[in-house]
């Protein structure tokens, strides 16, 4: 009774370009107007959220060889609109999805020192590690790195990001202007790295940000990734909507954490979550059958069946049934969307439910696709969320809404009081940074008493 | 006498650009980082009704070597990442141009580009980007990707600028074509086809350069001024000089200290190929201004430890006479400048509130912002995208 209730963390993600997002609703606003931006993260911070989310693809998406027209399309570069969005709030945290494979450590940890200075201690990076060669496309290297080393160069990439954000002492700026000293040349480190991926000597142009080391988070569910989350992540952002599917992955990522000296508390793992809110729960489940009418349009129906079946299914009416046609076992259709694993085993599960069920093929795609992680009303979807969070499958949720900009509107006004009645959730930000609102700690600033500092090398490599 | 007005702008490093700027006890040096300075400072700019600024940067630390630190104590040392530093500022403007560095040496097109098109629509309009090359050893070691050969700053008309100006170029190129990918009317959010873009609206670009080959067409839509300003400080020392921004640049800023230099400058730009809009030929000064300008400038020399000088003309008087110069030079083909304030909020004040002043007296400077882009402040207008008339025709 008296154990003190494990509190829930919770993060607004703008409206992606998949069909959760609904557009061809009268309500969906911009995509990439900043009023859309502003909008989002002011509603996010007025509910006391941790932090702001944006996604990264970089290369629009391709479907039969052709970029895909039916989802949302159009972004904008996360940092830049991440730094804007810095001076119109004043404790919510920014985090930017970027790409480990197709930037530099130097520039980016410079970029992301930045955001951490100009939000006063609000800046996070997710961590993805796209590397396929149809990304590759836009960048100076094309697709140059193998799959399986994806995650190597990401944690090298994060290891050499914090020696640069670790080089400036914090008093390294004197700024004296009597004795005319602005800095202590001897407390700016050069940072020396020589290791698989990356050959780096120099010096940082930032001082030490607010936080040290802004947020790391890690997207990715493969157990490479699992173990660079493990190793270097504080937040997860995963997938397992599921109270089983979450407290499993919650039991596996945080039993990791000790091969790295890590406590449990100094990784949250918090899945994506959908919603559809009501007044009362049969309402609530109506509104959400609606919203996946929505997602899940005629030609959107068609379009993931051929996804699957990894043929051109334009011939079939979406609003009958599922043609007697087999898949196409061969890879290619789709571009720059999360491949499919075994399109003939998924094709016999979908056609075994059209068949008990006896959908019609956009039916189909509606029961099998995207259905809401919480549908209620603003109660019973707060005391979901508290179950998640008191059963260990989650420590909060990254909450994506299917409507740019208000999606998260009622969320905030009705579902975040409920919380906080219930003592899960801040009423107030208890600190200015990010790491405050996450419970994490500042990293220690790596002193070293001379110029020369050598990246160290983490305690396991060349154990896997 | 009517005459066409100039256009201003001011270019903000640090402390101001005297290396002793800092040490004035109007600043407060541990600010310099913070966005609440940097707020101040272009907010000020904007009550004088500015341009533009222009916000420094670099892939390395500030050194007065050629190459490699220089391990001062004395100066300002840090700096953060300009575009981003644009982006915080934008929110807390209306009508100014931002315009950050930064460099096509060793970043990637496709993210410069994208960032400049998020700072215009962040800004509504008024994004701007001063190309820069990394042309530094110490730069290339932070990216260990390329050998490069000892600057020598005597003999800068080598391979090496000619190949990062090459670059520079292509990076360019590959900005307006990203730029252009999307054209303006590529959303259609058409419900009863279920489409939200019309995709024969969207382009790829299918760049192939000496150092980089892009694909398109860009994540991010068509930004509002359609293509974002485009400058470049050319001191004239390249293979030909002023090329770059003869091809490539909408503003060109050059470094003459005489009128006279000035005129042979503006000549041999205007005898360079140049398609399109006309090439706008910004003069750069650093200033020191007021009656006491020239005893503040010995200060702070005498604080440095010597004497300032560089590449662009040191310019100390009064705003009046400054407004004179302005107005002499422009008789050399000068259509605006980008002041570089000696020491700010000083300086910078003295031109918002003095030398604007004093070129309106003459008939030289406007009186309210007559536009809300920065292409629409320099009179350039909107461009198509170079992809329509292929779509439509
Ligand atoms: C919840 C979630 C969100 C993701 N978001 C992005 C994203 O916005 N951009 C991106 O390039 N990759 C994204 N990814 C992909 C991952 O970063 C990762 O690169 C990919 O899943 C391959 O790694 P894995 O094999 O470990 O899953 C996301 C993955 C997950 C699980």
């Amino acid at each position: 009774m008296s154990a003190p209730r494990r509190q829930v963390h919770l993060a607004a993600h703008f409206p992606g370009v998949n069909n959760t997002t609904v557009w061809a609703d009268p309500r969906s606003g911009s995509q990439i107007d900043f009023t859309s931006f502003v909008h989002l993260a002011r509603t996010a911070e007025r509910g006391r959220f941790d932090f702001f989310f944006l996604a990264e693809g970089l290369r629009l998406r391709e479907l039969k060889g052709r970029i895909h027209d039916l989802d949302v399309v159009g972004r904008p570069e996360s940092l830049t609109v991440l730094s804007a969005l810095a001076a119109v709030t004043d404790r919510l945290g920014l985090a930017a999805t970027v790409n480990a494979t197709f930037n530099e450590p130097y520039e980016l940890a410079r970029r992301l020192a930045t955001l951490d200075h100009l939000s006063e201690g609000r800046a996070a990076w997710n961590v993805v590690t796209t590397s396929d060669a149809f990304t590759g496309e836009n960048f100076r290297r094309g697709g140059f790195l193998d799959r399986a080393d994806r995650y190597t160069r990401a944690a090298e990439f994060v290891r050499l990001s914090r020696a640069l954000w670790d080089s400036w002492r914090p008093d390294a700026i004197v700024a004296d202007q009597a004795a005319g000293v602005f800095v202590r040349p001897q407390d700016i480190g050069t940072v020396r790295h020589d290791d698989r991926h990356f050959t780096v000597e120099g010096r940082s142009t930032v001082p030490r940000s607010p936080q040290g080391h802004p947020v790391i988070i890690q997207a990715g569910d493969s157990d490479e990734g699992r173990e660079f989350a493990a190793s270097s992540a504080d937040v997860i952002f995963s997938r397992h909507g599921t109270l089983e599917e979450g407290k499993a992955f919650y039991a596996d990522v945080k039993r990791r954490l000790a091969r790295y000296g890590r406590e449990p508390h100094e990784l949250k793992i918090m899945p994506a979550a959908t919603f559809a809110l009501g007044g009362t729960d049969a309402e609530a489940a109506e509104k959400a059958a609606e919203i996946r009418r929505q997602q899940v349009g005629p030609q959107t129906a068609i379009a993931f069946l051929e996804q699957i079946w990894g043929r051109d299914m334009s011939a079939y009416d979406p609003e009958g049934p599922l043609p007697d046609v087999d898949p196409e076992p061969e890879e290619g259709l789709s571009q720059g969307r999360v491949r499919l694993a075994d399109r003939t085993a998924v094709a016999a599960k979908w056609r075994a439910v059209a068949e008990e069920k006896n959908l019609t093929i956009r039916e189909l795609v509606i029961e099998m696709t995207g259905r809401q992680s919480f549908v209620g009303s603003a109660a019973t979807v707060a005391r979901r969320i508290e179950e998640f969070v008191q059963g260990e499958a989650a420590d909060g949720f990254i909450l994506v809404p299917h409507l740019t900009p208000g999606g998260l509107d009622d969320f905030v006004e009705e579902v975040v009081p409920i919380l906080q009645e219930r003592g899960v959730f801040r009423t107030e930000y208890a600190g200015p940074t990010l790491r405050d609102h996450l419970g994490l700690a500042v990293p220690r600033p790596a002193l070293r008493d001379h110029l020369g500092l050598a990246v160290p090398r983490p305690a396991r490599e060349g154990a896997s | 006498m009517t005459t066409v007005p100039l256009h201003l702008a001011v270019a903000l490093d640090g402390a101001g650009w005297h290396p002793a700027a800092w040490r004035d006890p109007a600043v407060d040096p541990r600010e310099l980082f913070t966005a609440r300075r940097w707020a101040g400072l272009v907010t000020e700019a904007e009550r004088g009704l500015l341009d533009f600024v222009t916000i420094e940067d670099a892939l390395s630390l500030q050194s007065t070597l050629p190459d490699g630190p220089d391990e001062r104590a004395g100066q300002v040392r840090g700096r953060l990442d300009a575009v981003l530093l644009a982006a915080r500022l934008a929110p807390l403007t209306k009508r100014i141009g931002l315009v950050p560095t930064a460099t096509t040496t060793h970043t990637e097109p496709f993210h410069v580009a994208i960032g400049i098109a998020t700072l215009d629509h962040v800004s509504a309009g008024r994004a701007g980007w001063r190309v820069q090359v990394s042309p530094r050893r110490t730069e290339a070691a932070h990216f260990g990707r390329r050998e490069v050969p000892p600057l020598d700053p005597r003999r800068l008309d080598t391979d090496l600028l000619a190949d990062l100006f090459g670059e520079a170029a292509d990076a360019v190129e590959v900005a307006r074509r990203l730029w252009d990918s999307w054209e303006d009317d590529a959303e259609i959010r058409d419900v009863p086809t279920g489409r939200f873009v019309d995709r024969d609206k969207l382009h790829y670009i299918d760049f192939t350069g000496a150092r980089f080959s892009v694909r398109g067409p860009s994540i991010t839509p068509r930004p509002p001024q359609g293509r974002p300003i485009v400058t470049v400080l050319d001191h004239g020392h390249s293979r030909v000089p002023y090329e770059l921004p003869a091809r490539s640049a909408d503003i060109v800023h050059v470094t003459p200290h005489s009128r006279a230099e000035a005129e042979a400058i503006t000549g041999r730009i205007r005898a360079l190929p140049r398609e399109g809009e006309p090439l706008k030929i910004f003069a750069d000064l650093v200033v020191f201004l007021g009656e006491d300008a020239a005893a503040r400038k010995a200060g702070l020399d005498e604080l440095d430890g010597a004497e300032f000088t560089s590449d662009a003309a040191v310019f100390t008087g009064t705003a009046e006479e400054l407004a004179d110069l302005l107005l002499d030079w422009r008789e050399a083909g000068i259509e605006g400048y980008r002041l570089r304030p000696g020491a700010v909020p000083h300086d910078l004040e003295a031109i918002t509130r003095r030398l604007v002043p004093a070129l309106r007296r003459r008939g030289a400077f406007r009186r309210e912002y007559e536009a809300a882009t920065l292409r629409g402040l320099l009179g350039l207008p909107r461009p198509d995208s170079r992809y329509r008339e292929a779509a439509t025709v």
